[in-house]
């Protein structure tokens, strides 16, 4: 058992390889594709053009290359993406880990700061940031995504900086006179990385969608061509009535599919976290499998008092074994939510 | 009793939070939207001093009152629910616009949302019940749902159903040919539903996934817990053991991250009303928005917010009863 749990983090699940094949394919499509489509400004081509060689995509209402708009607010949303969830995962660090480590009066304050800016709701804080703001620089929606993202994040890295703050080797560190900061940085963070890796790709995703809606708003980045901006010409330029699926359809999917990827890589992660999502499903699963073989041997008969025992042995197994990682249990984040 | 008294604290600090971040934003923000929208108002017809003294607090522009003054006045015009004036509908005030639109939004999103949390509580069970089976290789297509944005979802199924195969209606909350107003005959209903059915399929599609998720997960972890293995072992049948022990057990923390999820879909269903063109609060704030109606879009936030606020308050009141932990602990 010990010999299989040093290795399941390294192998690559299906789930983990189809997830870094849809971030990495789509990221690559965002370097690579305004290289080799044409100028997502010129509207040379003749206007709304079904999908056919040379224009894969169609053309837009003004002649845009669809395929081109689609490379370039590749670019833009997943670069807005980046800065926003760099933003809001490094407020959600400094306001959750040393709020959940420091505890007192610091941590009080910070939570609370934490819940009020997590039941506000986000959207609509950000229209009305947006729409103050006369001139938007990509930058500058960035800034307003990355603000408004980060308390989901703060509230899952103060939970699990509370459970490590107790820990045997933190507070050997603390008893060996270390100071705070090194403590946080040195023996807390590292241990938090994996949580810190999901909540970063939740946070870009959360960007990435925020973003498309502002942008569909018309409240997105003035001048950059991002997915939200094309749905949003769609929508005014009629594609929905003159029938345009090519317009409106793939910047969706796009979204959908990084969006899928992230929260794959995501279920990765999770599991390595929580080894109960990965071994009860094995252990039901060997049992399915043993109790099938068994009946096979034994016959009919002999099978049916194996099956009423069966469930009950390796669904003890998984967390009687005192895993350290248990604590990044997802029951108890999420209770302490609300708290 | 503790515990609901700390829960109305930090709704009511909540609440302060919410209003002054009204108060402020504006002033914090560059530009001028007072001489914007006091321009507006003057082509569109006379204005009372007292209108354009609430929108001067709402909206802040220099005066020689002090910030403090101004933050006192302001509350004393939300206590008699003055929020001003329209441009894009001059002259009906702010509360009465809101007043309309928010019933719409209020039984959409509320319905779409407990069916929506229905279901992925009771697909969730279902999936984490049969952990390790080929239901596990379904749950990775549920993300994508959740990765949809709502007003996508919103535009293909307009597409699809309502621009290609003419089932349902394009636009509005009900047939505004066929009634002057809303009136209470059942046909009137039938309307409603009728014109309902997209904008709530559309929170439910882009939704449900969560809950599933959140729900199987649960399920998982709970099913590996001693109580069940006790339960199994006493020789239950499985349904008790489900329904009973684990199921139960495992729907409390979705229950308890019901918040934090109403936020996104009060979010998605903005934008959403916006595609349908359904008369509710989140259209109500688009057109605001469009029009640089900076009083009505103040507004809007406001009302969206409290009724955010209202919706956790009363979950944690029902939470805090169904759970008595939290009430010990809380």
């Amino acid at each position: 058992m010990a010999e299989r749990r040093k290795r399941i983090p390294l192998t690559w699940s299906g789930k983990l390889v189809a997830g870094v094949v849809l971030v990495g394919g789509i990221i690559l499509f965002a370097i690579v594709g305004p290289w080799v489509t044409q100028d997502p400004r010129s509207s040379d081509n003749p206007a709304m053009l079904p999908p056919e060689p040379g224009h894969w995509l169609g053309t837009t209402s003004l002649g845009y290359d669809t395929l081109a708009q689609l490379a370039e607010g590749a670019r833009g949303s997943l670069l807005v993406g980046l800065i926003a969830g760099f933003i809001a995962i490094a407020l959600a660090l400094l306001i959750g880990v040393v709020g959940g480590y420091l505890r007192g009066w610091t941590d009080e304050f910070l939570s609370l700061v934490t819940g009020i800016w997590l039941v506000i709701p986000g959207l609509p804080l950000m229209i009305v940031i947006a729409s103050y703001l006369e001139v938007r620089s990509l930058w500058v929606v960035a800034l307003i995504l990355g603000i408004t993202g980060w308390p989901g994040a703060a509230v899952v890295l103060r939970s699990q900086a509370r459970s490590l703050r107790v820990r045997d080797y933190v507070s050997a560190a603390r008893v060996a006179g270390e100071r705070t900061p090194r403590i946080i940085l040195v023996e807390v963070l590292p241990n938090l990385l994996p949580l810190l890796a999901a909540q970063f790709l939740g946070a870009v995703l959360l960007a990435i969608l925020g973003e498309a809606g502002l942008s569909y708003l018309g409240l997105g980045p003035n001048g950059s061509i991002t997915w939200g901006t094309m749905l949003n010409e769609a929508y005014t330029g009629g594609a929905l009535t003159r029938g345009a699926w090519w317009w409106f359809v793939p910047p969706g999917v796009m979204i959908a599919l990084f969006g899928c990827g992230l929260s794959l890589i995501n279920f990765a992660i999770d599991e390595v976290v929580n080894p109960k999502l990965r071994l009860a499903p094995a252990a039901t699963k060997r049992v399915r499998k043993a109790r099938r073989s068994g009946r096979d041997k034994l016959g009919r008969q002999e099978a049916a008092p194996a099956a009423a025992d069966a469930p009950a042995a390796p669904g003890v197994d998984p967390h009687d074994d005192g895993d350290p990682h248990d604590d990044g249990d997802p029951t108890e984040q999420k209770e302490k939510v609300d708290a | 009793m503790k515990f609901y008294l700390r829960r109305i604290g930090f709704y009511a600090v909540t609440l302060w939070a919410a209003i002054s971040l009204n108060f402020f934003i504006p002033r914090l923000l560059p530009g001028d939207p007072f001489t914007i929208i006091m321009a507006k108002l003057q082509r569109a017809g006379d204005i009372s001093p007292q209108v354009e003294n609430t929108i001067r607090l709402m909206l802040g522009a220099a005066e020689d009152k002090s910030i403090w003054e101004q933050y006192a006045d302001y509350w004393a015009n939300l206590f008699q629910g003055n929020l001003g004036v329209s441009v894009t509908q001059f002259p009906t005030p702010v509360t009465e616009l809101i007043g309309d639109a928010l019933p719409w939004t209020l039984g959409l999103v509320g319905t779409a949302t407990v069916i929506s949390f229905v279901l992925g509580i009771g697909l969730g069970a279902l999936a984490g019940w049969k952990r390790g089976s080929w239901v596990d290789g379904l749950i990775p297509s549920t993300t994508m749902l959740q990765s949809l944005p709502y007003f996508w979802v919103a535009l293909i199924f307009i597409f699809v159903f309502s621009v290609t195969l003419r089932w349902f209606p394009i636009i509005g909350g009900y047939d505004v040919f066929g009634f002057n107003g809303p009136e209470w005959t059942w046909a009137f209903v039938g309307s409603v539903i009728y014109h309902a059915f997209l904008p709530a399929l559309t929170i439910v599609i882009s939704s449900v996934g969560g809950w599933l998720l959140g729900m199987r997960n649960m399920m998982v972890s709970t099913l590996s817990e001693d109580y069940i293995t006790t339960a199994e072992a006493k020789g239950l049948r499985p349904r008790r053991v489900f329904t009973t022990y684990a199921a139960r057990n495992a729907a409390m923390p979705s229950l308890a991250g019901f918040g934090v999820s109403l936020g996104f879909v009060v979010a998605g269903s903005l934008v959403m009303e916006q595609v349908f063109t359904y008369p509710g609060i989140g259209k109500l704030m688009i057109t605001a928005v469009r029009n640089n109606d900076y009083a009505l879009m103040q507004g809007t936030f406001l009302v969206i917010t409290l009724a955010v606020l209202a919706a956790l308050f009363l979950m944690d009141v029902i939470y805090g009863f169904i759970d008595p932990r939290t009430r010990h602990h809380g």
